[in-house]
C-alpha cells in the first residue's frame, strides 16, 4: 500500500469526520428541542415526542438511511447522497441525544425548578440559566459515548454510495487485493479518533461521580 | 394596590394573603380541607403540625407551586388562578425559603442573588449586584459572595437562600422548615436572620417546629392536622391552653425538646 492509497483513505476519513460533525451539530439542535418537548408539562406533547424517539431507537439506522434516501426520492424529492445521509444521521442523533438529555433534565433535582419558579423565573430562563447548565454537565459522559457510536455509525453511509472511511477502505481492499492491510489501517484510523473520546468520557464520568458523592 | 390612593384606610386592613375555603387533592387523596387563613400585612404566622399534615402543601399553594381545586387564594389583592400572568405577579411578591436551600450549585452566591432580579424584573447587572450585596450584608455573608454554594456550611447556604429571596423585594416570605436540614449549631444563625426580618416588618408564614422562635416572633400560631387547620391563637395562649386533644398531644411530643 503506497501513498495514493493512504491519501485516498485520509480523504475517506475526512468525510467520516465531516459527516459525524454535521450529524452531531444537527442532532444537538434538534435533540435539544426533542428533549424539551419530551419533558414538557403537556402530556400530549410529551407522548408524541416519546413516539418519535421510540421510532428512531426501535428501527435500524440502516433502514432509516434507506427510507430518507429512497423513499424521499420516490416522493419526488431528489437528494444528493451527502444530503440524504446528513438528514438521516441528524434525525437519528436527535432521537438519541433527545433521550439522553431528557434523562439529564429529569436528573436535575426538583427543588432547582421549584426555587426558580418561586423566584418567578419563566420557562425560558429556568431552562437556560438553571436546568440546562446542570443537565449538560450530567449528560456529558453519555453524550460523548453517543458521539463515538455516531462516528463508527457513519460507516453505514456507504450504503447510499457515500464514500467515507469504511467505503474507502473496501475500495482500496478491492484494488490492492490486500484486505487485511487496508482494513487494518482503516481500523487504526477509527481507533485513533474514537479512543481518546472514550477516555475523555470515562474521565468526566469519574469526575462527576466524585463531585456528587 | 390601585385602590390604596383612594382609600388608604381600606388598604391598610386589606389582607396580604387570604385563603378562603381552599381544598387540594393529590389524585384521590385530600391534602387540604377547607383552609381559611387571612394574613395581614406585617403579620407573622407560625404553622406547625405533625409530618404529613399538609403544612408544605398549604404554603406551596400560596405561590402556586401546587394547584388547588376549590376555594380562592388572594395575594395582595391578586386572585391566584391558573393564568400564567397572575401566577407570575404573585411569585414576584412572595419569596420562598426551602428546607433543602435549593441554591443553584453552578452559580456563585452573588449570581444566585442576581439571577432572578435581572431575568424576571429586568434589572441591570449593576443595580442587581448592588441590591444583592446589600442583602448579603444583611444576612452577614457578604464576604462569601464569590464562593459557590457547595463551599458554604448549611447555615450559610440557608442565609444565602434568604438573601436570594429578598433580592426580589417581596412583600411576603414563606419558610418551609428552614432549619430542619441544619446541624444543631447552625439553627440559631438562621433563626436570628428570620427574627431580624420579622422585626423589619416582613409578612411571614413560617412552617417550623422551633417553638422558641414561635414564642418570640409569631403573632399567631396555627396547628394543622390531616390537611385541616385545627386550632390557632397567639403564642402565649396557644402554648398554655391548647384546646384540642390533637394539639395537646402534638405539643406534648415536641415541647420537651425546648
Ligand atoms: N406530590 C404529591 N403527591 C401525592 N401526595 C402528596 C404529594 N405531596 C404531598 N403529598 C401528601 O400530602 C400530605 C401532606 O403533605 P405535606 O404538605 O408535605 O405535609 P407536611 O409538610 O405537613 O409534612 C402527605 O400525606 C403527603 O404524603
Ligand atoms: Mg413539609
Amino acid at each position: 500500500m503506497g501513498t495514493p492509497q493512504i491519501v485516498f483513505l485520509l480523504y475517506g476519513l475526512q468525510w467520516t469526520i465531516i459527516l459525524a460533525l454535521v450529524a452531531f451539530a444537527g442532532g444537538t439542535v434538534t435533540g435539544l428541542i426533542v428533549a424539551l418537548l419530551r419533558t414538557s408539562e403537556s402530556r400530549a406533547v410529551s407522548r408524541v415526542t416519546a413516539g418519535y424517539i421510540a421510532l428512531f431507537q426501535g428501527t435500524p439506522l440502516l433502514m432509516q438511511l434507506f427510507v430518507v434516501y429512497y423513499a424521499l426520492a420516490l416522493a419526488g424529492l431528489r437528494l444528493e447522497a451527502w444530503q440524504a445521509v446528513a438528514i438521516g444521521f441528524t434525525l437519528h442523533a436527535s432521537a438519541y441525544l433527545g433521550e439522553i438529555w431528557r434523562g439529564s433534565i429529569e436528573a436535575v433535582p426538583r427543588g432547582q425548578v421549584e426555587a426558580a419558579k418561586a423566584l418567578s423565573l419563566g420557562y425560558f430562563w429556568r431552562m437556560k440559566d438553571v436546568v440546562l447548565p446542570q443537565a449538560i454537565r450530567i449528560s456529558l459522559p453519555a453524550t460523548i459515548g453517543f458521539l463515538v457510536q455516531l462516528i463508527k455509525g457513519t460507516s453505514l453511509a456507504a450504503i447510499v454510495g457515500f464514500t467515507e472511511l469504511a467505503r474507502a477502505g473496501s475500495i482500496i481492499s478491492n484494488t490492492t487485493y490486500k484486505p487485511l492491510m487496508a482494513y487494518g489501517v482503516v481500523g487504526i484510523m477509527y481507533f485513533l479518533i474514537c479512543w481518546p473520546l472514550s477516555i475523555w468520557g470515562t474521565r468526566l464520568e469519574r469526575k462527576f461521580a466524585v463531585a456528587t458523592r | 394596590m390601585s385602590t390604596s390612593a383612594s382609600s388608604p384606610a381600606a388598604a391598610a386592613i386589606a389582607p396580604m394573603i387570604a385563603m378562603e375555603g381552599v381544598e387540594k387533592w393529590y389524585g384521590t387523596f385530600k391534602a387540604l380541607t377547607d383552609i381559611n387563613l387571612t394574613v395581614r400585612p406585617g403579620e407573622k404566622i407560625v404553622l406547625c403540625g405533625p409530618s404529613g399534615s399538609g403544612k408544605s402543601t398549604l404554603i406551596r399553594c400560596i405561590n402556586h407551586l401546587e394547584t388547588y381545586e376549590k376555594g380562592r387564594i388572594v395575594v395582595d389583592g391578586v386572585l391566584l388562578d391558573n393564568n400564567p400572568k397572575t401566577i407570575d405577579v404573585v411569585r414576584r411578591e412572595v419569596g420562598m425559603v426551602f428546607q433543602q436551600f435549593n441554591l443553584f450549585p453552578h452559580l456563585t452566591v452573588l449570581q444566585n442573588c442576581t439571577l432572578a432580579p435581572m431575568r424576571s424584573r429586568g434589572l441591570a447587572r449593576d443595580a442587581a449586584e448592588a441590591t444583592a450585596r446589600r442583602l448579603l450584608g444583611r444576612v452577614k455573608i457578604l464576604d462569601q459572595a464569590d464562593k459557590y454554594p457547595a463551599q458554604l456550611s448549611g447555615g450559610q447556604q440557608q442565609r444565602v437562600a434568604i438573601a436570594r429571596a429578598l433580592c426580589m423585594e417581596p412583600k411576603a416570605m414563606l419558610f418551609d422548615e428552614p432549619t430542619s436540614a441544619l446541624d444543631p449549631e447552625m439553627v440559631k444563625e438562621v433563626l436570628d436572620t428570620m427574627i431580624g426580618l420579622a422585626k423589619d416588618g416582613m409578612t411571614m408564614i413560617c412552617v417550623t417546629h422551633e417553638m422558641g422562635f414561635a414564642r418570640q416572633v409569631a403573632d399567631r400560631v396555627i396547628f394543622m392536622s390531616e390537611g385541616a387547620i385545627v386550632e390557632e391563637g397567639p403564642p402565649a395562649e396557644f402554648f398554655q391552653n391548647p384546646r384540642h386533644q390533637r394539639t395537646k398531644k402534638f405539643l406534648g411530643e415536641i415541647l420537651p425538646r425546648y
